[in-house]
């Protein structure tokens, strides 16, 4: 039977949070566990920055004309609402916050393997934000998260200081997945083989090698358009003789990779969570370790979905399109298992798993809309419009955010030793998800109408649905604040969660929570595989039930 | 209301005003609703699964269960196989969407920052009104004058991204007389927001009668509804820079005939490649020749003396634009025949 967290002995022994409580403890600390706690800090604070971009977005479009803000506002803006949200909230969230603290007490290592290296992660993140945010201020970038040539090139606002945030910010992204694949491979304990890596483990890794491997490219691409517009090199001006395809190309040769950053991390999470509020191994176990494999490597191709209505040829396009339907194949997989872990299992209500049930239907509905992308036809009226949006909002948000919320109130008395209270979790979810829908499936039917995105102003035929969609935004605020509101107070008032108020089996349980600054006492000897809950076998009759 | 046109309503869809819009909309219908169908279905067997199986005491243990290989082959066959159906049937209509039928009409499109520019090729030009007969199919030859420009008629359910340097090409057929909106799709900085423009489906007789009268160069405003086609737009332009550049007295050091004077001939000038005092080559564009008026200095044109004086000031916007539009038609006979090579590749798959 598993412990309940009443009959636990209060623990005494100083945690991590308050073996060292000066700030020059925190600022210079190798311990990944605080590392994480730093990152969690810096990631709400830019959510919480991109959040506004986007509320202040959502209310200008409440009118057709002029409002508010001037154009020149507004295209700053949406550039600055995607790059926060993409390179200083999404990309670092999962990873860099739940990565950093549970990877090494899941895997029984005391640390990450280059402490040292994973705070340096931290500055060079910081020195990008600040870098990226100075210049947001002082020129204001005006391209989109996008960066597309030649407009980035001749663009009379200043974006140069923008990229160069961004390619810092990519330093740090490829070292902590470096960190994580050495950790991955060296630092697990005795018994801890592959196939007993909890599957959170599974999607950082395969997070990993994406960014190790596609994150160089965004970095040269942002280099090549930092020449060009600085010193008019012409790589990207067919005037002479460069190609404004060719960036489109680069660029999503790691934007789309980009995107399975944003959603393996999250998937890890869901993974760990059905199982534990199951209580129940996971359902295919195997297939849903492959399949983030498998989407990590079929990710790097399918760029070229991106280009279907840029001039790309019949055949690529085609080529593309098919390819882009096997990255959907291993997401499909994954989902039936996750379903499939609930079966006959001993399934309990909390607001961990309420998140995973709006992933759910979010990811599935977002992730078939992208199927249909592929289908290569649909692309054509639906390209650059509100669609587009939509759907990748349902993942950015639906999906990512909602992991990264099931994690955060899953492992939140794991850090801080404190539980958040359910009725109030519960009710937050609920605003978030209405909010969510409110907002986002009017941005659908705008985009069947043939909505443009990044459009100022825009023809009256499309200012029902707008309202409807600002409207549904401030319910997504509301319910992102209450969550921060009950978060900040539950970490000084909340209820003594014990080591493991929700009796799981994952393994970074089995330390105490807060954990100790060291991890473990001993090197931990693996046994079993994760979330290994005593089942009724075929056969034995159930008692007390 | 038929169940077709419910569906056509409740998914917000434009007017079917193109001869491929209903096929393109028929697998709108068919995605969307397995789509719904399927991300419904999954929320509800979990939600299902949750109350079958919710736990009831805080004791309650779970089942061992293994997936079977016959669940595995349906759940990765399953999605698999409608996916590729996906495939096939939206891959089918894209080579169709893609394909000019043989014979369509040819419009010249030149999109810049915020504009639409209709160029018919023995005919008049047209700035954002593009006027096409009705159930003729009409193929566009696109190319952009500065940044990524995308060119965009819901109605039509066609996009099609317009490059600078490149031509791209898409066509349609419009089966619904009157006006269709053009929306540029592709973020090209402050204006891209009001870079809209109108596709006019009018009937056949009267757009080849609207095209012969372009022709004589006879129309009339009254007759066209508004400022489409502008009667031989650019020659008035040209006409009134002939008079501004003799006011301004460019016609001292330029001449138009080719012969040598004190600064470069204006013939010929526009789309050549000029090598400057300094070595570098500047492509003669419209920026070039503007900025050339407002900042002499900075380019000179090897062989010259910079004795040019500058016009900032002296000369507003339309007379600069009369005076680019006057160089830009002293082409040489030939260059004037073609003012742009068609692009080489067609259909890929014929019929």
């Amino acid at each position: 039977m598993a412990p309940s967290s009443a009959a636990e002995p209060r623990f005494n022994r100083p945690n991590y949070l308050t073996a060292e409580t000066t700030i020059a403890s925190w600022l210079g600390t190798r311990d990944h566990k605080r590392i994480a706690v730093m990152y969690l800090v810096l990631v709400l604070t830019f959510f919480f920055v991109g959040g506004v971009f986007a509320l202040v977005l959502r209310f200008k479009l409440l009118s057709p004309g002029p409002f508010l803000i001037s154009a020149e506002a507004y295209d700053r803006m949406f550039t600055l609402h995607g790059v926060t949200m993409v390179w200083l909230f999404l990309i670092p969230s999962i990873p860099s916050v739940f990565g950093n603290f549970m990877l090494p007490l899941m895997i029984g290592a005391q640390d990450v393997a280059f402490p040292r290296l994973n705070l340096a992660t931290v500055y060079i993140f910081v020195a990008g934000a600040v870098v990226a945010l100075w210049g947001m201020i002082h020129g204001g970038a005006d391209t989109g998260w996008t960066f597309y040539t030649p407009y980035s090139t001749t663009t009379p606002s200043d974006v140069v200081p923008v990229l160069l945030g961004v390619f810092i910010i990519g330093f740090s992204t490829i070292l902590t997945g470096v960190n994580f694949i050495v950790t991955i491979h060296t630092l697990r304990s005795p018994g801890m083989t592959w196939m007993r890596l909890p599957l959170f483990v599974w999607g950082l890794y395969g997070t990993s090698v994406i960014q190790v491997l596609a994150t160089p490219v965004l970095g040269m691409v942002l280099l090549l358009v930092f020449v060009e517009h600085a010193f008019h090199f012409g790589i990207f001006d067919p005037a002479r003789g460069g190609d404004p395809v060719l960036f489109e190309h680069l660029f999503w040769f790691y934007s789309h990779p980009a995107v399975y950053i944003m959603i393996l991390p999250p998937m890890g999470v869901v993974s760990e969570v059905v199982a534990c509020f199951s209580r129940k191994n996971p359902f295919g176990y195997k297939a849903i370790a492959y399949s983030s494999m498998g989407i990590a490597f079929v990710g790097f191709l399918t760029w070229g979905h991106h280009l279907f209505v840029s001039g790309q040829s019949t055949f690529d396009s085609g080529t593309f399109g098919i390819l882009s339907m096997l990255v959907a194949i291993f997401s499909a997989i994954k989902v039936f298992n996750w379903v499939g872990t609930m079966y006959k299992g001993s399934v309990s209500f909390r607001t961990p798993l309420a998140y995973v049930f709006g992933f759910l239907f979010l990811f599935v509905f977002g992730g078939m809309t992208g199927v249909a992308f592929a289908t290569v036809l649909l692309d054509v009226p639906w390209h650059d419009t509100y669609f587009v949006v939509a759907h990748f909002h349902f993942i950015m948000v639906g999906a990512s955010i909602m992991g990264f919320l099931a994690g955060l109130h899953y492992w939140f008395p794991k850090m801080f030793g404190r539980n958040y209270p359910e009725r109030f979790g519960l009710t937050a979810f609920f605003l978030i998800f209405l909010g969510f829908l409110v907002t986002f499936i009017p941005q659908f039917l705008l985009g069947n109408m043939g909505m443009p995105r990044r459009y100022y102003s825009y023809p009256v035929r499309f200012h029902p649905l707008h309202v409807i969609s600002t409207v549904g935004s401030w319910l997504l605020a509301l319910g992102f604040l209450l969550v921060l509101a009950y978060l900040l107070w539950s970490l000084f008032w909340g209820e003594e969660a014990g080591p493991n108020p929700w009796a799981s089996e994952g393994f970074e349980w089995f330390t105490p929570s807060p954990p100790g600054a060291q991890n473990f006492d001993g090197v931990p000897v693996f046994t079993h595989a994760p979330h290994a809950y005593a089942l009724i076998e075929k056969g034995e009759v159930p008692s007390g039930r | 209301m038929t169940g077709e046109t419910f569906v056509h309503r409740l998914l917000f869809l434009p007017p079917q005003a193109s001869s491929i819009a209903k096929a393109v909309d028929h697998l709108h219908y068919f995605i969307i609703g397995t789509t719904m169908f399927g991300s419904v279905g999954v929320a509800l067997v979990a939600l299902y699964l949750f109350v079958r199986w919710r736990r009831r005491s805080e004791d309650q243990r779970s089942y061992r269960v293994e997936p079977s290989k016959t669940f595995e082959v349906l759940v990765i066959g399953g999605p698999l196989s409608l996916f590729l159906l996906w495939f096939v049937l939206g891959f089918r209509g894209y080579v169709k969407l893609y394909t000019p039928p043989p014979g369509a009409m040819d419009v010249y499109v030149t999109a810049k920052q915020w504009m639409w520019k209709f160029s018919y090729p023995d005919g008049p030009n047209a700035i954002d009104v593009l006027r096409v007969p009705e159930n003729r199919p009409v193929r566009l030859l696109m190319t952009s004058r500065d940044v990524i420009h995308s060119f965009f008629v819901p109605d039509f359910r066609v996009k099609q991204d317009v490059l600078p340097g490149r031509y791209t090409q898409t066509w349609f057929e419009a089966v619904e007389l009157g006006r269709h909106q053009i929306l540029c799709a592709e973020y090209c900085g402050l204006g891209h927001s009001m870079m809209r423009a109108w596709v006019d489906v009018v009937p056949p007789d009267r757009y080849d009668a609207w095209l012969a009268d372009q022709r004589r160069g006879l129309a009339s405003r009254q007759d066209m509804g508004g400022p489409v086609g502008t009667p031989e737009a650019g020659t008035s332009l040209a006409r009134e820079g002939v008079r501004v550049a003799e006011r301004a007295g460019c016609f001292k050091c330029h001449s138009i005939d080719g012969s040598a004077h004190i600064g470069p001939t204006w013939l010929g000038l526009y789309h050549r490649t000029e090598v400057m005092t300094d070595g570098r080559r500047i492509y003669v564009d419209e920026a070039y020749l503007t900025k050339s008026m407002m900042d002499p200095m900075a380019d000179i044109v090897a062989g010259f003396e910079p004795v040019m004086p500058t016009f900032q000031g002296k000369l507003d916007a339309p007379e600069t634009a009369a005076l680019v539009e006057l160089i830009k038609s002293l082409q040489s006979r030939e260059l004037q025949r073609h003012p742009a090579a068609p692009p080489a590749y067609g259909p890929i798959f014929r019929r």
